[in-house]
């Protein structure tokens, strides 16, 4: 009952807040207002709604369960289900197979969709290795991208370079300015680097934007070439779909090289620099490499992106590379699950792809973006898929038993 | 006997505050030595100029190495003091909660392997012998340390006197020449303090390191020391055997207050 | 050179440089209490500025008496952007107190990204014009050339505001209580201070605050938008940086030297580095004096 009294309290609260905003609408024209208090009633039956989640999932977190409790039997099934190797397999190779067929049976705007989830499923893996498993909040990661496609759009332009050559020069440009920001922001503290490097991310676009002889100002470089395929002329379906390949192998790349890393001797290094900085020092970890190492490893796959990006769009301008851009990819870092693999990659296939499916939420894209950044931090921070856990073979234990409970 | 630290006429000032004024202090190779002193002496600033957090306003601070060469650690970074041989814990517990027991240990052994981002990547033979050895090293020190059926609990599910004791297997796997403990019993019971003080004897005598330790249990602190630095407001009060200390009257204003003891 | 043009652009960039104190406030008063950059306080000057725009729209619709209309439309703005700043805190930062130190700072991008797009889907994506509603002052005849209506009512009020938020915090109980809480959070609520409170109430003052200088701002530029907190909100914390996190008079005085800095930049330059300027300072001072030109270094405890 007090439950629902506070849930009508915080109702009213909220009604009355959003009643200039939400509830009038003026028309400068011709100087009339119309008074919109059914969407000030709507808000207020939806916000009591949210309330008394709000306020349950509250009781649940402080009385430490989990938010959402599987029906009796579930949780057992399920944990049996991702236990069964073969069914993993099964499914990996279901997914494999869609992914391989999907631009073949799709539509071209569907391949395309496709595409660009996967460049952000690059994206977020690249940035999820500096936030997710170094700790280093960066803001402005899409500097990195923006160096990466105008890399190819201004080598395009100027020397006549083909994508395949400037592939590897986008990634290493990138690699030169996270070294150029690392360098600088070795000793700051995590917010303060945050702003700092969103601080760098608006320079870079602002540059793009105002330097007009070298890089067309805000109209852009447009006429870049589709990638080639050993001189074949394709036309623009072929293209996409060669396109779409090119970046569905990408991303496999990406993932296995980055689940390699995060298993490895600088994997944990990076980890432990995330956990506790001082102690990372203490166990004889230089920091000054390891954070290097993550801003360098982080912007060159944001490079490549950039790259594929502007050979896909065949068009640039500094407008797609804005803060909100990099807001987008960190909020998929923090669904999915900071250092997590398969929740950063889920996150951001549901992040892109739903708002171009259900098209009631398209509008309001961002605004669930921001929502979500919110509810995580508050509710599950660790993000959806959390835990994953390498498994180690310990020598002493193999023969003996199936030690402790890897 | 062959000294593994010595530290001479070590100052630390922070802006107009001296907390630390002409400290000389020596740990001899197989040595347990016991910091003591009342809060606030300075003890762990003391750690902190050591292992290169802090640099000292004055003073030199040497380590040996195995063939007696002198090394002068004024100036150095922490990673690189822990690469020549000096390890330590933390006095507020400063694991790397959200890893397991066993990576923590493993990245203990960063500093004594070699794979970098191109082994990684590529995994080659070398790089997995590499981490496989690395691996049971690691399993090892939790073995030594009574942590062998939790090593793939995360560190932050770790009881109390489990996670201080990982802290330890931890500061072991950079394989040390002169170990620092701050404040290792601190928060544990009677018994499980009588534990710690048989493995932290034991560390020694099986890995043939030296040990110095700030602690306020004072009868683990008698039974286990060999020597005892007595700290108050920053500077050195009195050293000496357990028992010399024990009768020193200093040593006893210091920690009685002023009454005439 | 040319001194009349020296002086315009001194005004100018002092008139500027007063509404970036008037936000950098609030970021230097919360930083001081809960060591949080609250990323979203520049939406709540973007508010404001709808807020006061919204309102005195309507009161001119409704035939509402000229004069009073500004100052009926920036009270509305300020204690709506204050039930904003409380109801932010309460929402997004509050349950995560004692979380480790990103986690507020990504709720707070996460707020600020909401809050750009609430007004955008209920308002409008377009710049609206913001209605002239200042009388001409005739007093202001002689120095026109430098100083307009509404340069003249952004210096008296944010002047005003700054002085008495200065007596504020130092002479009331609150006020002494809030100082008392920046020192030391826990100490504070040994002695008995109810820090919950003291946050609500620095954000309710720091919110207030930013709405006044979002309603100044749109009465001076003439169009608002709802983008306009994003780079208003990163400029104002340079300022508060660049004075030093944490001290009011601090912000200030970031706030003056940044508003001079892009006013002149903008006049003997161009104005396409102004904004390239501020985050050039931004970036600099943080990097190589993180305690800004007022602040104090710290020792890093371990």
């Amino acid at each position: 009952m007090r439950r629902i009294l506070k849930a009508v309290l915080t109702a009213i609260w909220f009604m009355a807040l959003t009643l200039p905003v939400m509830g009038i609408k003026l028309n400068t024209l011709d100087q009339t207002v119309q008074w919109r208090f059914d969407r000030i009633l709507w808000l207020g039956a939806g916000v009591f709604a949210l309330a008394v989640i709000w306020d349950w999932c509250f009781s649940r977190k402080a009385r430490g369960l989990p938010l959402l409790r599987l029906p009796k039997g579930w949780g057992a099934g399920l944990r049996n289900l991702s236990g069964r190797p073969h069914l993993k397999t099964g499914g990996l190779a279901i997914l494999t197979l869609f992914m391989l067929v999907m631009p073949l049976t799709s539509s071209f705007y569907q391949t395309n969709i496709m595409i660009s989830a996967l460049l952000y499923v690059m994206l977020a893996l690249g940035l999820n290795i500096v936030v997710g498993l170094a700790g280093q909040l960066v803001l402005g990661y899409v500097a990195f991208y923006a160096v990466g496609a105008y890399a190819y759009g201004l080598l395009y332009q100027f020397l006549g370079w083909g994508f395949w050559a400037c592939l590897p020069v986008g990634g290493i440009l990138a690699v030169l300015f996270g070294l150029a920001l690392g360098f600088p922001v070795l000793r700051l503290r995590g917010d303060y680097l945050a702003i700092v490097t969103l601080g760098f991310g608006e320079i870079v676009r602002l540059a793009l934007q105002n330097w007009t002889s070298l890089t067309g100002g805000p109209r852009g470089i447009s006429d870049i070439p589709r990638p080639g395929f050993f001189g074949l002329e394709m036309d623009i379906n072929a293209s996409t779909t060669y396109v779409y390949y090119l970046v569905l192998a990408a991303v496999v790349i990406t993932i296995i090289m980055i689940s390699r890393l995060k298993n490895s001797r600088v994997g944990l290094a990076l980890q432990a620099l995330r956990e506790d900085e001082i102690a990372c020092e203490a166990m004889g970890i230089d920091i000054t490499r390891v954070k290097l190492s993550a801003f360098a490893l982080g912007s060159c796959w944001a490079g490549f992106a950039g790259v594929i990006f502007a050979a896909k769009t065949t068009y640039i301008n500094p407008s797609s590379f804005t803060f909100m851009e990099s807001a987008m990819i960190l909020s998929m870092v923090v669904l999915g699950g900071m250092g997590s693999i398969a929740g950063v990659v889920i996150a951001a296939m549901i992040l892109i792809l739903a708002p171009e499916y259900l098209r009631a939420f398209s509008e309001y894209r961002m605004l669930i973006f921001g929502a979500i950044m919110v509810i995580m931090m508050i509710f599950r921070p660790q993000g959806l898929i959390s835990g994953e856990r390498r498994r180690y073979r310990i020598s002493a234990l193999h023969g003996a038993h199936n030690g402790g409970r890897a | 006997m062959r000294p593994v630290l010595e530290v001479s006429g070590l100052s630390q000032d922070f802006g107009g505050l001296r907390a630390l004024s002409d400290l000389d202090l020596r740990v001899d190779a197989n040595e347990i030595v016991a910091l003591i002193g009342p809060n606030g002496a300075g003890k762990t600033t003391f750690f902190n100029c050591v292992t290169g957090i802090y640099t000292p306003t004055e003073g030199q601070m040497f380590l040996y190495d195995a063939d007696d060469g002198k090394h002068l650690l004024n100036g150095k970074k922490p990673h690189v003091i822990t690469a020549m041989g000096m390890a330590r814990t933390f006095q507020n517990i400063r694991l790397f909660s959200d890893m397991t027991v066993l990576e923590n240990v493993m990245v203990g052994r960063h500093c004594r392997t070699r794979a970098g981002i191109w082994g990684a990547l590529s995994r080659d033979g070398h790089t997995r012998r590499e981490e496989q050895e690395s691996i049971d090293i690691s399993y090892a020190l939790l073995e030594s340390l009574h942590l062998q059926n939790l090593w793939n609990e995360k560190a932050r599910n770790l009881s109390y006197g489990a996670q201080r004791r990982l802290e330890i297997a931890r500061a072991l796997a950079t394989e040390p020449r002169m170990l620092l403990l701050d404040e290792p019993a601190a928060g544990m019971n009677p018994q499980e303090t009588h534990e710690l003080e048989i493995l932290v004897r034991g560390i020694r005598d099986a890995r043939n390191l030296s040990i110095l330790l700030i602690e306020h249990d004072m009868s683990m602190v008698m039974s286990l020391s060999d020597r005892i630095y007595v700290m108050e407001y920053g500077s050195c009060i009195a050293m000496g055997k357990p028992e010399e200390v024990r009768a020193n009257p200093r040593v006893i204003k210091a920690y009685l207050g002023e009454s005439d003891a | 050179m040319d001194i009349q043009f020296f002086i315009e652009l001194f005004f100018g960039g002092l008139t500027r440089g007063s509404i970036y104190a008037l936000i950098a406030l609030g970021y230097t008063l919360v930083y001081g209490i809960i060591e949080l950059i609250n990323f979203a306080h520049g939406e709540i000057y973007m508010l404001g500025a709808f807020t006061a725009l919204l309102v005195a729209g309507v009161l001119g619709v409704y035939g509402f008496p000229v004069g009073g209309i500004l100052i009926v439309a920036a009270l509305a703005a300020v204690i709506w952007c204050a039930a904003y700043g409380y109801t932010l805190e309460k929402v997004a930062y509050k349950p995560l107190r004692g979380a480790p130190r990103l986690s507020p700072l990504i709720s707070a991008i996460g707020m600020s990204i909401f809050l750009q797009n609430y007004v955008l889907l209920a308002q409008t994506s377009d710049f609206v014009p913001f209605p002239r509603l200042l009388p001409e002052m005739e007093f202001l005849e002689y120095v026109n050339y430098v100083m307009g209506p509404s340069d003249f009512l952004i210096l008296l009020v944010s002047t005003l505001a700054m002085v008495s938020l200065s007596l504020f915090i130092r002479y009331t109980r609150m006020g002494k209580a809030m100082r008392a809480t920046a020192q030391n959070r826990k100490m504070a609520l040994l002695l008995g201070i109810n820090a919950d409170r003291i946050i609500s109430l620095t954000f309710i003052i720091g919110s207030g605050l930013a709405a006044l200088g979002g309603v100044l701002i749109a009465s001076h530029m003439g169009q608002v938008n709802f983008g306009i907190g994003f780079l208003a909100g990163l400029k104002a914390f340079t300022a508060a940086v660049l004075g030093g996190i944490g001290s009011i008079p601090g912000a200030m005085v970031g706030g003056l030297v940044l508003g001079l800095a892009e006013s002149f930049t903008t006049g003997y330059f161009s104005g396409n580095y102004e904004d390239i300027l501020a985050f050039g300072i931004l970036i600099l001072i943080l990097i190589f004096r993180p305690d800004g030109i007022l602040g104090k270094a710290k020792v890093q405890k371990v």
